[in-house]
């Protein structure tokens, strides 16, 4: 059994849950350091990554998640940003990635737009909901590309970290929070 | 690859959720917009005027001037929404063609048609629209709104309102779904609600969007009671900008929407912030000077 936290400042906060829990996962909403205690994996939901920076300035969570080295952790829309080295005009959140991000890259709500989409490791294409979507700028090398729209980078994978671009949360599609899981069962065999 | 679709429900409806929790703004030019991003605001909505001037000023409300739109465009990351009189076909296709993120079908503004409401799935921009029960939720939602807020008494600073709709709503839907499959339709026929709207409420157990608070709404304690009623979560018009200290007002009604259950620090983000707006009692309003009856 993993327990997963889902980073509960704002956005689709109960949608992660009810996908990690029909998963078979204990899910415990972060608001607090506490919070942060028990869990095996962290999910950063989609939702305004500024209005959420602002809390973790706020409730000086930033930088004990930046300074957790072994937690997996999923970013969907905004919690991708987050998980950013850099993004583009903005200042960069947690640093867990080696990619740069651009915000809104797709335009805005008007341009927002569904696709099904293959993604790398999973075997049907992934139901894909873009919101006012991000997109990845540039990658390291050492980071592994998952997915792309039009050659612009959508999903990547790096050691324990896993973002999107996309909300599955908004969709029954529960394959990568299924994959999500995976890593979190590996990551725990590694440093059991 | 398969081709992109836009404007299709899950896109629309998924653009609120990713409101939920957060506080949506009213403001009137650029300078306003970035003081409600930096305290955290997930959106703002971009006005002429806030309702509590619209009230004073009297005669007709319109769809604000389209410099004041772009203004704020241009100055945040945020989305913005903008508000379009209840049925004016024309101002909903011009905000759209601005590439406003939400379009506000709102009773704050003078209605354009007293019979018919807009037909909101024909556009590609969501809508959110304003409702006092079950009944008036589910016409919208059937219509394709894919947001919806209480009504409350917009510009009162008067939190009466909204926390009757907000209950009226949550109790009905409560109802609902203790019925049997059976009774469904003679609801439907007493709410004047959509039979499927109905039907979908009573298998998800709750509306298919999402239904935030709005209208009086003045201060930190105002929004953890509409999240604590079950809002999630809130429009705050002429609460901000006519406070006192508006930066600090922002951020503390921000911070207790947030941790609404969390009543110390709420206590503790409520000290010293300066006057509230002023607030109206709803009681001495006349009939024609109440918003909320606005729509059908």
């Amino acid at each position: 059994m993993v327990t997963i936290g889902v980073l509960g400042m704002q956005g689709a906060i109960r949608e992660h849950v009810r996908m990690l829990e029909a998963l078979g996962a204990q899910t415990v909403v972060v608001r607090s350091l506490e919070d942060l205690k028990a869990i095996d994996g962290l999910v950063l939901p989609g939702g305004e990554s500024t209005a959420m920076r602002r809390l973790l300035d706020r409730y000086e969570l930033l930088e004990p998640l930046r300074d957790m080295e072994t937690l997996p952790m999923f970013g969907t829309c905004a919690g991708m940003i987050l998980l950013a080295n850099e993004v583009e005009g903005y200042d960069a959140h947690l640093k867990k990635i080696p990619m740069t991000v651009k915000r809104n890259a797709f335009g805005r709500q008007v341009d927002s737009f569904e696709v099904d989409l293959p993604v790398k490791g999973i075997e049907e294409p992934v139901e894909a909901v873009f919101i006012r979507a991000p997109q990845v700028a540039r990658v390291e090398p050492e980071v592994d590309v998952l997915a792309e729209v039009e050659e612009a980078i959508v999903a990547v994978r790096y050691n324990q970290y896993l973002a999107c671009s996309f909300h599955p949360e908004l969709t029954e599609d529960l394959s990568l929070h299924r994959y999500f899981i995976e890593m979190v069962k590996e990551n725990q065999k590694q440093y059991a | 690859m398969e081709k992109r679709q836009v404007g299709t429900d899950k896109v629309k409806r998924g653009m609120a959720e990713m409101q939920k929790g957060g506080v949506i703004m009213d403001v009137i030019n650029a300078e306003q917009a970035k003081i409600a991003e930096a305290a955290g605001a997930v959106a703002v909505m971009a006005l002429e005027r806030v309702p509590s001037d619209i009230r004073k000023m009297g005669g007709v409300a319109r769809m604000a001037d389209p410099t004041i739109i772009e203004d704020v465009m241009g100055a945040v990351s945020v989305p913005v929404m903008a508000k379009c009189r209840i049925g004016h076909i024309a101002e909903a296709r011009v905000l759209e063609s601005m590439g406003v993120d939400f379009i506000d079908e709102s009773e704050v503004l003078t209605p354009a048609d007293e019979e018919f409401h807009l037909y909101k799935r024909d556009y590609t921009a969501p809508f959110v629209c304003g409702a006092r029960d079950l009944g008036e939720a589910s016409r919208r939602i059937g219509e394709g709104a894919a947001m919806i807020r209480t009504k409350g008494e917009p510009g009162t600073g008067n939190i009466v309102e909204a926390v009757r709709h907000m209950r009226t709503v949550q109790a009905q839907v409560k109802r609902l779904l203790s019925m049997s499959v059976d009774e469904v339709m003679t609801e439907a026929r007493d709410l004047g609600a959509p039979f499927e709207v109905l039907m979908q409420i009573r298998e998800a157990g709750r509306l298919p969007v999402v239904n935030f608070a709005a209208g009086g709404i003045a201060t930190p304690a105002d929004a953890a009671l509409m999240m604590h009623l079950g809002a999630d979560g809130v429009f705050v018009g002429s609460g901000i900008f006519k406070a006192e200290n508006p930066e600090k007002f922002a951020r503390a009604i921000v911070e207790a929407t947030t941790y609404h259950d969390d009543y110390e620090r709420i206590a503790h983000l409520s000290k010293g912030l300066g006057e509230a707006m002023k607030g109206l009692d709803v009681r001495t309003l006349k009939d024609e000077e109440l918003m909320a009856p606005r729509g059908w």
